[in-house]
């Protein structure tokens, strides 16, 4: 049985990574997990320079799933290459380092910094539905995501994956822009915008009103759009949206995605990358699939 | 270090209106736990994802079980309170910093809780060496306080209706007892640790209060539970789930 994956000429040792933003640079996890079994982890957002975020609340429950609106708090990109590179590299995983900026500049800076270090991959992040300029704002046009993505490819070293929004009218627009700028592979979705209401005092539950929805609840819509963008382009495509285990995770290899990211999953289960690894295998004994292509994009 | 558990309970009670005294079998997760620290745990339903913090009362090393008093205030905590003895939930911890204890036994620590806020100080009272004074503040009657008196306080009580104690906030108590201590440990109501800090500011006393914000993986990987806390001469957001809960009140951005 092989659950090796290769993205880009990238070798994942499974199909299994984490989604940005839900899984810190892994040293949270690491004490409750063991980081060497991901496939890959996919770092939270880094920025040129450090973020503040947006203000608390920032975390909603929702039914299935929930709501964020961190805003993309970070470090910067100094303190990553300094701090987490180091971290990561002492475990057998591929580095994917979530690129976020508010302006095209912004992006290129990171992905500058990041010449000659020592990462697997890159994502470009234009799909936070948090933050006012940039994120989301670039994600939704086709005209835009063609122009930051090939923008932003010129100064890139590393594969380009580009994370795509689902709040758009039709995925598979964005997804060709991605791929016509020169994306080496896509990655969705982030998380969709939704709200809640406290009907006791009258408000909203996040500060910021909006937030992005994510968790089993997202699932179906996920996978979805992963199928449309996987009957599309050709690149690669890694899917997630509500996975939490090793089913969840087949859907959409048999939807076309090469690879999966768990996301809220790993707020609920700490352990939810190893489960899913682990739930994937045992599909595969069961059903005696010895290479995951067997089953790739297998939905006509 | 953390520990994902799946723990007995061994008994669930009332031990007020919307009070409940959970107490769990977690061996590694008692193992390891101090006064001040909390756990995540696990609705497990379906519906509700996302873990729910609570705060330690007590710690029992050798029986490897910690007890959770918690107000139900929605759907997780309104599950929690159904449990039997004999069932089993997921729990992660112990999670956050805790208090800092002092050592010197011949200087008086002052216990100030507000409502849900007191139970962690039940532990951090238990642990304490010193001379202990505990303000115990509620909307209306009393819960735990005797045991405070059991873990060698002195208490005073206040209510927001008069119905036991002082009536008014801990604060106005404190005032009007003229109550002096060398440090404070601290839980409650924003509102109340918010006064209590410029009390103990003005007095010089050193004062540290749990925190409390929306959480999701409790943790310090989502950057959820943020408050704003003084860097230099900058400010920054920390996270209550790692960085806290418990803070220097002269470091809180009020």
């Amino acid at each position: 049985m092989d659950t090796k994956v290769n993205i880009c000429g990238v070798e994942l040792k499974n199909p299994v990574m984490t989604a940005s933003g839900t899984f810190g640079s892994g040293r949270e996890f690491s004490e409750l997990t063991d980081l060497n079994g991901i496939g890959g982890v996919v770092v939270k957002g880094v920025a040129a320079v450090p973020w503040k975020g947006n203000p608390a609340p920032r975390i909603a429950e929702v039914y299935g799933g929930m709501l964020n609106s961190v805003g993309l708090q970070n470090p910067g990109v100094d303190y990553f290459i300094e701090n987490d590179i180091p971290f990561l590299r002492q475990f057998d995983t591929k580095i994917v380092v979530n690129v976020c900026g508010h302006s095209i500049d912004q992006y290129k800076d990171v992905v500058r910094k990041l010449r000659g270090q020592d990462v697997d991959m890159l994502e470009l992040n234009i799909s936070c539905p948090n933050v006012d300029e940039g994120g989301m704002a670039f994600g939704t046009d086709p005209v835009m995501v063609e122009k930051v993505v090939y923008e932003v490819k010129k100064d890139a070293d590393k594969p380009l994956i580009v994370k795509l929004s689902p709040n758009v009218t039709d995925i598979t627009a964005t997804a060709k822009a991605a791929a016509r700028g020169g994306a080496d592979a896509l990655s969705l979705i982030n998380t969709l915008t939704g709200m809640k209401i406290d009907i006791h005092k009258r408000a909203p539950v996040l500060y910021r009103k909006i937030g992005g929805m994510s968790g089993p609840a997202v699932k179906p819509i996920a996978l979805r759009m992963v199928y449309e963008v996987c009957k599309c382009v050709d690149v690669p495509v890694i899917g997630m949206g509500g996975i939490s285990n090793g089913e969840d995770a087949v859907e959409f290899i048999m939807a076309g995605a090469t690879a999966v990211a768990i996301g809220t999953a790993n707020f609920i289960n700490p352990r939810a990358t190893a489960d899913t690894v682990r739930g994937i295998e045992e599909y595969m004994e069961k059903y005696n699939v010895s290479d995951l292509s067997e089953i790739r994009g297998i939905i006509e | 270090m953390k520990h994902i558990e799946k723990a007995k309970v061994i008994s669930n009670r009332y031990i007020a209106d919307d009070i409940c005294d959970l107490v769990i079998e977690c061996p590694n997760i008692a193992k390891e736990a101090g006064a001040g620290q909390f756990v995540e745990v696990y609705p497990d339903n379906g519906e509700n994802l996302l873990a729910r913090p609570i705060s330690i009362c007590e710690i029992d090393k050798t029986k490897g079980t910690v007890r959770l008093v918690f107000r139900i205030v929605g759907k997780g905590t309104a599950l929690f309170s159904e449990l039997k003895s004999g069932d089993i939930i997921r729990v992660l911890g112990p999670c956050g910093n805790g208090y800092r204890l002092m050592e010197d036994s011949k200087k008086t620590a002052l216990l100030v809780g507000g409502g849900i806020g007191i139970p962690p100080l039940l532990e951090t009272c238990k642990e304490l060496e010193c001379n202990k004074i505990a303000v115990l503040g509620y909307s209306s009657g009393s819960f735990l306080a005797e045991e405070f008196t059991r873990a060698g306080a002195k208490v005073y009580i206040s209510t927001d209706d008069g119905s036991e104690g002082f009536k008014g906030n801990t604060v106005d108590l404190l005032k009007a007892e003229d109550i002096k201590a060398d440090v404070i440990y601290s839980c409650g109501p924003k509102i109340m640790l918010k006064f209590l800090s410029q009390w103990a500011m003005e007095r010089g006393i050193d004062c540290y209060v749990s925190m409390e914000e929306r959480m999701a993986c409790g943790i310090g990987a989502c950057v959820g539970c943020v408050i704003p806390i003084k860097d230099g001469g900058d400010w920054t957001y920390k996270k209550v789930c790692k960085d806290g809960p418990v803070f220097d009140c002269k470091e809180v951005i009020w």
